[in-house]
C-alpha cells in the first residue's frame, strides 16, 4: 500500500441519516483506485460533523466534517489527487491540533477504540485489530473459574444502569445446578436519547460477540440470545453478518477453536415494548409472550429463559468483556474510580455544541464532559441541567456540575448512571416540560402488571399536565413527591420504582420553576404553550408579511411595511413565523395569566 | 370475537410461508406476527386463525401480544409513512411543532393517516440519531436539522423515497434505509 491513502466514510445510522451514504456511493465512484483504497467503517462519535470522511495518508489522519458532495469533489482533487490536505475543513488530526480535535483527545477509548476505525463487516478487519484473542486465551489457557476470577478483578459493573456486579452474575448462574443455561444479551436499548448500544452493535459488533461467547463458557451455555430493538436495522444487519463471519471462522459454532466448546448464538428482534429492557419482561418476550416482569426471586441466574439459568448483560458490559480479556484485568481496572472501574460510554445530546457518542473514565466531572468534551452550550446562553438515565434517571443541576460520574456519586444525588442517555439542558429547557416529557414515556410504557405504576404514573402525569396548562392547583406540588415515592415503595419492577426520578429530582432542584408554573401560571423557560403568548417587536417588524403567510392559523394581520399584530385568541403557538422572521421582531413571552396576576396580587403575592 | 376466516389463497400462501420458516423456533409467535406485518404493512385480524392452525398458538395469544407491542398494527397505513422521532433530543428541539406542522401539511385532522390515504403519520420512540435533531423517517429514509417549515415543505415537494416495503429479502431485517427507521 505504498503511497496509496486510506479513505474511510462513518456509515453508522446518524451518518447515513446525514447523507454518509451518498459520499460513500460518490467516492466509489469516482475514486481513483491507484490512488486511494476504500472503506466504511462505524460511528466515529463526532455526530456533529456528520457525514464524516477520513483521509490517512503518509503524514497521519485527516478526518473531514459536514462533507457535501460539493466537498467531497474538492477533497478527492485537492487532498487525495492533489496531496494537499484541506484544513479548513479537517474536524480532527492526529497531526497537529484541528478544529475540534480536543474532542477526542480527551475522551479514553476503551470500549469504542474500533468504532470508526475498523470495517464492522468484515471479520478480518476485526482480528487484524487483536480481536478474538482475548476469547482464544480465556477458551483455551483458563478454566471458566479463572474466567470469573478474571472478571471480578476487573471491577466491571453491569452497564446496564444498575451497576450490579457483572463477576457475580456469572458465578450464580455457573453454581446453578441445572442445564441447559443461557447468555441473554439485553440489546433493548430503549431509553429516549441513548444511542450507546446501537454504536456499538452498528461500529464494533464482533466485541459483542466475543464478549457472548467469553461469558457462555464462563457460566457453561452453549446457546446465546441477542434480545434487539427493531428500531435498529442497521444494528440487526451487521450482526447478522457477524455471526455468520463467526462461524466461519470457528469462533462460535461446534467445537470451538478444537476445545470441545460449543456455542451459537441467535438474535431476537424486540417489537417496540420499552420495558423489555427489564430481564423477566425480556425473558418473557423472548419466549413468546406479552413482555411483563414477574417477582424476582428466583432470579434467572437461578430459573430464567424457559425456566432454565439465564444469564442477561447489557451490550457494553459484554464488549466490555472483550476488552477485558485482551488487555488483562489489571490494566482494564486502572481507569476509573475505586468502586466503578473503567470507562462509560454515554450519548451527548442536547444544547451542548458538540453533540455525539462519547466514552470517557469513570470518575470524570459532568464539568468536564459538557464543557471539555461537549464544547459548551450550543446556544450561548446559561447551562441549567444535565439529565442522565432518561426515563429512569434524574436532573443534575448546574451548580453541581464537579459531581463525579460514577455510580455511587450520581445515586447520592438522586440521578442515576442509567443506560448512557447524557442530556445537556440549557436556560431555554423548562424542567416541568422534561420531567412531563418522561413520565410520558414510562406511563405510556408501563406493562400494567402493577397499580401504583400503572395509575400512579398516570395520576403524576395528569397532575403536570394541568400544572403545564395553568391549572396547577398549591398542592399539586407536595402532591407529586407523595405520590412518587409510593410509586417507587409499590412497584415490582425497575420502570416503576425509577419512573418518578425524573419529577423527583427536578422538584428537588428546580422547585421554582414548578412554584412559577402554578403559582404565577408562568413557565420562565417559554416552553409550555399554554403559558406563553408570541408577539410582534414593533421596532423591528418591517411589514414584509413572511409570517402572516406562514401563519397556519391566519392569526397575523397588518398591512405591508407596518408592523404586524399576532391575535393571541387565534394563535396557536406553532412557531412557524418565528421561524420565518427574517428580523427577528417576534418574541415569546410568559408574562403569566392576568386573572392569575390579580389573585395574587389581592392576596397580597408577588406579582 | 368472532373473525372473518375469508384468506384469499394468495395471503394464505404467504402466511404459510412465514410460519414455516420460524415455527420450529421456541417462542415463535412474536417473529411470526413481525414477518407478517413488514409482508402486508400491518397484521390483517384474519391471518390469524389460519396461524393459530398452523402453529397452535391460541388466537387470544396473538391478540395479546399484538395489542402489547406498540410495533404492532392491526389497520392498514397510507402509501407514505412518516415516522416522527420523539426521542428526549428531538423532543427538546420542538418534534412537537414538527408533528403538528406534518398533520397540517398531510391534511390529517383525524387519526393518523390523511383522508386520500396519502400519508400516515405517527410518533416513534428515540430513532436514535439525536445529534441530528429532530428527526422523521419517511418510507425509510431519515431527515434532520428540521423545522416546521422544513418538515412541511419536504412533505409537499415529494421529495422522499417512495415506498419500499414490498421488495424485502425474506427474513432478513427488512428496512432498505439502515436508518433506524423500524423496518416497517
Amino acid at each position: 500500500m505504498s503511497g496509496k491513502k486510506i479513505v474511510k466514510v462513518g456509515l453508522a445510522s446518524c451518518g447515513i441519516a446525514a447523507g454518509a451514504q451518498k459520499i460513500y456511493d460518490y467516492l466509489q465512484n469516482n475514486l481513483n483506485k491507484d490512488k486511494a483504497k476504500l472503506y466504511k467503517t462505524g460511528c466515529i462519535g463526532m455526530c456533529f460533523h456528520e457525514p464524516l470522511v477520513e483521509v490517512k495518508d503518509e503524514k497521519g489522519i485527516f478526518l473531514y466534517g459536514d462533507v457535501d458532495e460539493k466537498k467531497i469533489e474538492q477533497i478527492i482533487t485537492e487532498h487525495i489527487e492533489g496531496d494537499r490536505p484541506i484544513l479548513d475543513w479537517v474536524v480532527y488530526s492526529d497531526t497537529e491540533a484541528l478544529g475540534d480535535s480536543d474532542y477526542l483527545t480527551k475522551q479514553h477509548r476503551i470500549l469504542l477504540r474500533n468504532s470508526g476505525v475498523i470495517d464492522p463487516e468484515s471479520i478480518d478487519s476485526y482480528l487484524q485489530a487483536g480481536g478474538y484473542e482475548g476469547f482464544k486465551k480465556a477458551v483455551t489457557t483458563m478454566t471458566p473459574e479463572e474466567v470469573i476470577a478474571e472478571v471480578e478483578k476487573s471491577g466491571l459493573r453491569g452497564r446496564g444502569g444498575a451497576g450490579f456486579p457483572t463477576y457475580l452474575k456469572w458465578k450464580f448462574t455457573r453454581e446453578a445446578n441445572s442445564t441447559p443455561k443461557y447468555v441473554v444479551c439485553n440489546a433493548d436499548e430503549g431509553d429516549p436519547g441513548a444511542f450507546m448500544d446501537r454504536s456499538v452493535l452498528e461500529g464494533d459488533p464482533h466485541s459483542l460477540l466475543e464478549g457472548m461467547a467469553i461469558a457462555a463458557y464462563a457460566i457453561g451455555a452453549d446457546t446465546g440470545y441477542i434480545y434487539i430493538r427493531a428500531e435498529y436495522p442497521l444494528a440487526v444487519k451487521r450482526l447478522r453478518i457477524a455471526i455468520r463471519q463467526a462461524e466461519e471462522k470457528g469462533y462460535l459454532g461446534k467445537n470451538i477453536q478444537g476445545t470441545g466448546f460449543d456455542f451459537n448464538i441467535e438474535i431476537r428482534e424486540g417489537a417496540g415494548a420499552f420495558v423489555c429492557g427489564e430481564e423477566t419482561a425480556l425473558i418473557a418476550s423472548i419466549e413468546g409472550q406479552r413482555g411483563m416482569p414477574r417477582f424476582k426471586p428466583p432470579f434467572p441466574a437461578q430459573k430464567g429463559l424457559w425456566q432454565q439459568p439465564t444469564c442477561i448483560n447489557n451490550v457494553e458490559t459484554l464488549a466490555n468483556v472483550a476488552r477485558i480479556f485482551s488487555d488483562g484485568a489489571e490494566a482494564y481496572s486502572k481507569c476509573g474510580t475505586e468502586k466503578s472501574k473503567g470507562t462509560k460510554v454515554f450519548a451527548l445530546a442536547g444544547k451542548v455544541k458538540r453533540g455525539g457518542l462519547i466514552e470517557v473514565p469513570m470518575g470524570i466531572s459532568i464539568r468536564d464532559i459538557v464543557f471539555d468534551i461537549g464544547g459548551g452550550i450550543s446556544s450561548g446562553k446559561p447551562f441549567k441541567a444535565v439529565q442522565t438515565g432518561g426515563p429512569s434517571g434524574g436532573c443534575i443541576p448546574a451548580d453541581m456540575q464537579d459531581t463525579s460520574v460514577d455510580y455511587e456519586s450520581l445515586k447520592e444525588i438522586g440521578a442515576i448512571m442509567g443506560s448512557g442517555g447524557l442530556l445537556v439542558m440549557d436556560e431555554d429547557t423548562c424542567m416541568v416540560d422534561v420531567a412531563r416529557f418522561f413520565l410520558r414515556f414510562t406511563t405510556e410504557e408501563s406493562c400494567g402488571k402493577c397499580t401504583f405504576c400503572r395509575i400512579g404514573t398516570k395520576q403524576m402525569l395528569d397532575i403536570l399536565d394541568r400544572i403545564c396548562q395553568g391549572e396547577g392547583q398549591p398542592e399539586d406540588i407536595d402532591r407529586l413527591e407523595k405520590l412518587g415515592k409510593n410509586i417507587i415503595k409499590g412497584s415490582l419492577c425497575g420502570l416503576g420504582q425509577t419512573a418518578p426520578n425524573p419529577v423527583l429530582t427536578t422538584i428537588k432542584y428546580f422547585r421554582d420553576e414548578y412554584e412559577a408554573h402554578v403559582h404565577e401560571k408562568r413557565c420562565p423557560a417559554k416552553k409550555c404553550k399554554d403559558l406563553i403568548s408570541y408577539r410582534v417587536i414593533e421596532d423591528n417588524c418591517k411589514g414584509c408579511g413572511l409570517c402572516k403567510k406562514q401563519c397556519p392559523a391566519a392569526a397575523i394581520t397588518g398591512d405591508k411595511k407596518e408592523p404586524h399584530v399576532i391575535d393571541e385568541e387565534a394563535c396557536i403557538r406553532c412557531g412557524l413565523c418565528i421561524s420565518a422572521c427574517k428580523f427577528d421582531a417576534i418574541e415569546v413571552v410568559s408574562e403569566g395569566k392576568t386573572n392569575a396576576v390579580k389573585e395574587t396580587a389581592a392576596s397580597g403575592g408577588r406579582e | 370475537m368472532a373473525l372473518k376466516l375469508e384468506l384469499d389463497v394468495q395471503m394464505q400462501e404467504k402466511i404459510d410461508n412465514i410460519v414455516h420458516r420460524h415455527w420450529t423456533k421456541r417462542g415463535a409467535a412474536i417473529p411470526i406476527l413481525q414477518n407478517i406485518q413488514n409482508e402486508f404493512g400491518y397484521v390483517p385480524k384474519e391471518s390469524l386463525p389460519r396461524v393459530t392452525e398452523l402453529t397452535g398458538i391460541p388466537a387470544s395469544d396473538l391478540f395479546s401480544i399484538i395489542t402489547f407491542y406498540s410495533q404492532f398494527r392491526l389497520q392498514p397505513i397510507g402509501e407514505n409513512l412518516i415516522q416522527v422521532c420523539h426521542g428526549t433530543a428531538c423532543h427538546l428541539a420542538g418534534a412537537e411543532e414538527i408533528t403538528d406542522a406534518l398533520l397540517r401539511a398531510a391534511n390529517i385532522k383525524e387519526g393518523n393517516t390523511s383522508p386520500d390515504g396519502k400519508f400516515t403519520v405517527e410518533k416513534v420512540a428515540c430513532l436514535g440519531c439525536c445529534s441530528l435533531a429532530p428527526v422523521i423517517n419517511i418510507n425509510g429514509e431519515t431527515f434532520g436539522r428540521l423545522t416546521p417549515e422544513k418538515a412541511t415543505k419536504l412533505v409537499k415537494s415529494g421529495d422522499f423515497p417512495q415506498k419500499v416495503r414490498d421488495e424485502q429479502p425474506e427474513g432478513k431485517s427488512q428496512c432498505q434505509c439502515q436508518c433506524g427507521c423500524g423496518g416497517d
